[in-house]
C-alpha cells in the first residue's frame, strides 16, 4: 500500500514535467497572442520594424532574429578552433594525464563565471581592445559580442567534444598506429571521423547556448534596434531586447516581447532536437 | 610496386609536431580569458571588498555621489542582496530538489519506456531553455497573477531552472548503483519505499549531492530572469511576496548607476567566490562520495 | 636455455637480443628474451596469461612508445636494423600488426578499410592501383568472393571472422616484412578460426609470422616452431614438434601437460 502511493507520487512528479512544458508552451503562446494578432505570425517575424513611439507604434522581430543569428553563428565560428583544440588536449592528446585534469578545472571554472561578469569584463577590458582595434568608435556591437560569447561557449562545445574524442576505442587507434601512421594521422582519419557526430552535437548545443545568452550581449552588442549591417554595427538579439525593454513595456509591446521570447524558446527547442538527432546517429553507428 | 612510392617522413612528422604545438597553443589560448578576469576582478575588487560590504544595504545613489565628490569611500554594501540571494535561492532549492529527485528516480526506474523517455526529451528542453524566457515565464505564472515583483516570483524562475539539473543527476547516479543494491533490499522483504530511501538515496548521496551544489552555483550567478521577476529592492526584505535584490541583480544595477560603480567589482568578487566555492565543494563530495 | 634445433634454419629475419620490457621500473613483464625467428615460419608464442607473450610481441612493432610509461631495452634486429633505434612509423610499417579484437575502422567501406595503411601514410593512388591492391589483399584473405558486391559497404557490416580477415588484409596490403598476431582468433567462432588458421598456412609462403595463442593445440596445428614463457622469461623455443612431444624444460612440460596454465 505504502509502495502503491510512493510509486504514485514519482508517477505524478514525472507528470509534472509534462505539465510543466505544457504550461511554458501556452503561457508565452497565450501571453503573445496580441503581437501575432495583430501582425500576424508571418507579419511579426518578417518586420524589421521595432517602434515602440505611442502614434507610430510599431513591432517586428525580424531585426533581433538576424542579429541573433548574426552574433550566436559568428561566436560559435570563433569558438571552434579553441574548443576543438582543448578538446584534443583532454580526449586524445592528454587523455588521463593530470595536465588534462588541469584544463578541464580551468575550463569548469569559465563555464561557472556567470554572464553578468563577462559582460563587465567585455566591457571594461575588451571594448577597449576593440576600439584600438579600429572595429568602431564605441567599441559595442556584434564584434565584441560575439568575442565574449565564444569565449562563453568554449567550455560547452569541449568538454562534450572531448569526452566523444575519449570514448573512441583504444583497439582502433592502436589498429591505425599499427599501420605506421602518425598521431596526427590517426587524429585525423580515425578519432576525428569516429566522434565526429558527437562533437557536431557539441558545437550544436555550444550554439544553442549562444542564442539564449543574455547578459553579457546585453551589455555588449549596443541596443540598436535594427538589422546589424555588418560586424561592425551595433544591434540586438532576441535575449538582449527582452533584458533591455521589458522592465517599462506593457500592453501591445509586452506582447511582442514575449512573442519574441516565444521564437526564442523555438528556435532553441529546435536546436536541442538537433543535437539529439544527430546524437542518436552515433548511437547507432 | 606500391610500398616503393615515396613517402617523407620528414614532412610528415613535421606535420605532426606542428599539429602538436598548435593543440598546445589553442588550448592555452582558450584558458587565458580565465586569468584576466580573475585578475580584472580581484585587482579592481578587493579595495571595496570589506565587513561593510556584508553589513550594510545598498546606498542611494546621491550619498554615492557625495561621498564621490568628497572622495570618501563608498558608503554602505550589499546586504540587501547577500540576503536576497540566501532567499530566492533558498526558496528555488526548497521548491526544485523534493520534485527533482522524485523525477530523477522514477526515469531511472522507468529507463526506455515510452513515458520516460518523454519527460527525459522534456527534462533536456528544460535544461537548454534560455535563462530569459524562463523570466517570462516565471513573470507570466506570478508576477502577473500576483499583481507584482516578488521572491518567490525569482525562485519559481530560478527552481525551474535548476530542475533539469537535479533530475540528471538523480537519474545518472540511480543508473550507476549496482541493481544488486536494489534486489538485495526487496529479497530481504523491504518495501519498495524503504530501498529507495534507506538504501538507494543514501548510496547515492554523493552523485546528487554534487548535482545540487552544481545548480545552485548556476542559478547564483543568473541576472536575466531575476530581472523580469524579482525586480530588486535597495532593503533588506525577507517577504516572500516582496520585490527583493540579488547579488548579481545589484551587479547589473551598478553598471547601470555611475555613481555606484565602485562597488561593482568587490560584488562581482563576492560572487565569484561564492560560486567557485560551491564548485570546489561538489568536486570533494564527488570525489569522497563516489559511486 | 638448452640449445633446441629450429625449422628452417636458414638466416634469421628478426634477432632478438636480451629484450626486456617494463611497465613500471625495476619490474619487468619481459626479461632478456634472446631468440632467433626465421623467414617463411609460423612461430607461436605460448603461455599461461601474465606471462608477457603479448608484450613481447607488441614491443616488435614498436606497440609500447604509445604508453609513456612502458620503456623497452634490449636489441630487435628486423632485417639488419635495430627495430629500437628506428622510427617507429617504419617499424610499424614492416612489422604489420593483427590484434585479439577486429578492428575495421567503423567510419571507412570495406574498401576503404583495405586501404586505410596508404590513407594513414598519406600515399595518395590513382583508382587502378587501389582497385588493384584490394582485390589482391583480399584475394590473399580469402574474402574477395565473399564481399567484392558489398565493397562500400562499413566493415562493422561483416561477420566476427570476416573482420579479422579483413583486418590481415589492411596488414597485408602494406607488404610487411613479419605479420605479428596477437591472439587473432580468440574473439572468433570455430569456423572463423578454422579458415583463419588456413590462411595463415597459405601466408607463410610469402610472410613470416609469429602468433601469440593461448591455445595450445592452435599452437600444434599451425605453427613450425614455438615459444613457450612463463614469468616474463622465454623458457623454451624450438620446433613445435619436438616441444609438444619432447620439451627440454620441465616448466614446458608441465605447461603442456596441463599442470598449470
Amino acid at each position: 500500500m505504502k509502495d502503491k502511493i510512493f510509486r504514485f507520487f514519482l508517477f505524478v512528479a514525472a507528470l509534472f514535467v509534462l505539465v510543466l512544458s505544457a504550461a511554458i508552451v501556452y503561457a508565452l503562446v497565450s501571453r503573445s497572442s496580441e503581437a501575432f494578432q495583430e501582425y500576424g505570425i508571418w507579419g511579426f517575424v518578417s518586420n524589421a520594424e521595432w517602434d515602440p513611439r505611442s502614434a507610430t507604434e510599431e513591432y517586428g522581430a525580424l531585426s533581433f532574429i538576424l542579429g541573433t543569428l548574426y552574433t550566436a553563428f559568428f561566436a560559435l565560428l570563433l569558438c571552434v578552433p579553441f574548443s576543438l583544440a582543448v578538446a584534443m588536449f583532454n580526449g586524445v592528446y592528454f587523455k588521463g594525464k593530470k595536465i588534462a585534469g588541469v584544463m578541464r578545472s580551468v575550463v569548469d571554472l569559465l563555464a561557472g563565471i556567470p554572464s553578468i561578469v563577462y559582460g563587465l569584463w567585455g566591457f571594461y577590458t575588451v571594448r577597449p581592445l576593440v576600439i584600438d582595434l579600429g572595429v568602431n568608435a564605441q567599441g559595442f556591437g556584434v564584434f565584441l559580442s560575439s568575442i565574449v560569447l565564444a569565449i562563453m561557449i568554449i567550455p560547452y562545445a569541449s568538454s562534450l567534444s572531448s569526452e566523444f574524442l575519449s570514448m573512441v576505442p583504444n583497439n582502433l587507434k592502436e589498429g591505425a598506429y599499427s599501420l605506421g601512421a602518425t598521431r596526427l594521422e590517426v587524429v585525423q582519419h580515425i578519432s576525428l571521423p569516429t566522434a565526429a557526430s558527437g562533437i557536431v552535437a557539441s558545437f550544436i548545443l555550444a550554439l544553442g547556448r549562444a542564442l539564449g545568452e543574455t547578459m553579457a550581449v546585453t551589455m555588449l552588442i549596443g541596443n540598436t534596434n535594427r538589422i546589424p549591417t555588418g560586424l561592425r554595427d551595433t544591434g540586438n538579439t532576441m535575449a538582449s531586447v527582452i533584458a533591455n525593454q521589458f522592465g517599462e513595456a506593457d500592453g501591445l509591446k509586452l506582447s511582442a516581447l514575449i512573442a519574441i521570447g516565444l521564437l526564442l524558446f523555438v528556435i532553441t527547442a529546435i536546436i536541442n532536437l538537433i543535437a539529439k538527432l544527430v546524437m542518436k546517429k552515433l548511437s547507432h553507428a | 610496386m606500391n610500398q616503393d612510392k615515396p613517402i617523407s617522413f620528414t614532412s610528415r612528422k613535421a606535420k605532426d609536431k606542428t599539429a602538436y604545438i598548435l593543440v598546445w597553443i589553442f588550448s592555452f589560448l582558450a584558458m587565458v580569458p580565465l586569468f584576466f578576469i580573475l585578475w580584472d576582478v580581484v585587482s579592481k575588487g578587493y579595495k571595496n571588498f570589506n565587513l561593510r560590504l556584508f553589513t550594510e544595504v545598498t546606498p542611494s545613489s546621491v550619498d554615492a555621489l557625495m561621498a564621490r565628490v568628497n572622495g570618501d569611500p563608498i558608503p554602505g554594501g550589499i546586504l540587501n542582496g547577500i540576503t536576497g540571494s540566501l532567499l530566492i535561492v533558498g526558496l528555488a532549492i526548497l521548491l526544485s530538489i523534493p520534485l527533482g529527485l522524485f523525477i530523477g528516480i522514477y526515469l531511472s526506474d522507468h529507463k526506455g519506456k515510452k513515458f520516460a523517455s518523454t519527460i527525459s526529451y522534456l527534462t533536456d528542453l528544460l535544461q537548454g531553455m534560455p535563462s530569459i524566457v524562463i523570466g517570462i515565464i516565471a513573470y507570466a505564472w506570478v508576477v502577473k497573477p500576483l499583481g507584482g515583483y516578488s521572491a518567490l516570483a525569482g525562485s519559481v524562475a530560478l527552481a525551474i531552472m535548476m530542475l533539469p539539473m537535479i533530475v540528471r543527476s538523480t537519474e545518472e547516479t540511480m543508473n550507476m548503483l549496482p541493481v544488486a543494491y536494489k534486489e538485495a533490499g526487496l529479497s530481504l522483504g523491504s518495501s519498495y519505499t524503504n530501498v529507495v530511501f534507506k538504501i538507494l538515496l543514501p548510496s547515492g548521496f554523493g552523485g546528487i549531492f554534487t548535482g545540487i551544489l552544481l545548480a545552485i552555483s548556476r542559478v547564483m550567478g543568473e541576472t536575466a530572469p531575476l530581472m523580469l521577476t524579482a525586480l530588486g529592492a535597495s532593503v533588506v526584505n525577507w517577504k516572500v511576496m516582496e520585490p527583493t535584490s540579488a547579488i548579481p541583480l545589484l551587479i547589473w544595477d551598478f553598471y547601470n548607476d555611475p555613481n555606484l560603480v565602485d562597488l561593482i567589482w568587490s560584488t562581482s568578487l563576492l560572487l565569484l567566490i561564492v560560486i567557485f566555492l560551491l564548485n570546489w565543494i561538489a568536486k570533494i563530495v564527488a570525489r569522497k562520495w563516489k559511486v | 636455455m638448452e640449445s633446441v634445433k629450429i625449422t628452417n634454419a636458414q638466416k634469421a629475419i628478426l634477432q632478438l637480443k636480451e629484450v626486456s620490457v617494463s611497465y613500471t621500473p625495476g619490474k619487468y613483464a619481459v626479461k632478456k628474451v634472446t631468440t632467433d625467428i626465421y623467414p617463411h615460419t609460423i612461430t607461436a608464442i605460448m603461455g599461461p596469461s601474465g606471462c608477457g607473450k603479448s608484450t613481447l610481441l607488441r614491443a616488435i612493432n614498436r606497440m609500447h612508445d604509445l604508453y609513456a610509461h612502458i620503456s623497452t631495452t634490449g636489441e630487435i634486429i628486423l632485417k639488419g636494423k635495430n627495430v629500437l633505434e628506428m622510427d617507429p612509423m617504419e617499424v610499424r610499417r614492416m612489422a604489420g600488426m593483427v590484434f585479439q579484437q577486429p578492428n575495421p575502422f567503423p567510419t571507412m567501406s570495406i574498401y576503404d578499410n583495405v586501404l586505410a595503411g596508404y590513407t594513414l601514410n598519406g600515399i595518395r593512388l590513382n583508382r587502378k592501383e587501389k582497385d588493384e591492391i584490394v582485390e589482391q589483399s583480399l584475394q590473399s584473405v580469402a574474402l574477395w568472393d565473399e564481399v567484392k558486391d558489398v565493397m562500400s559497404k562499413r566493415g562493422s557490416f561483416l561477420s566476427g571472422g570476416q573482420q579479422q580477415r579483413l583486418c590481415i588484409a589492411r596488414t597485408l596490403a602494406l607488404k610487411p616484412e613479419l605479420l605479428l598476431m596477437d591472439e587473432p582468433t580468440s574473439a572468433l567462432d570455430p569456423i572463423s578460426t578454422n579458415k583463419v588458421e588456413e590462411l595463415l598456412l597459405e601466408l607463410k609462403q610469402k610472410f613470416t609470422i609469429i602468433i601469440v595463442t593461448h591455445n595450445m593445440s592452435q599452437a600444434a596445428r599451425i605453427s613450425d616452431n614455438s615459444m613457450f614463457m612463463y614469468l616474463g622469461e622465454l623458457i623454451e623455443h624450438g620446433n613445435t614438434t619436438q616441444m609438444f612431444t619432447k620439451p627440454q624444460q620441465k616448466r614446458t612440460e608441465e605447461y603442456l601437460t596441463g599442470v598449470f596454465g
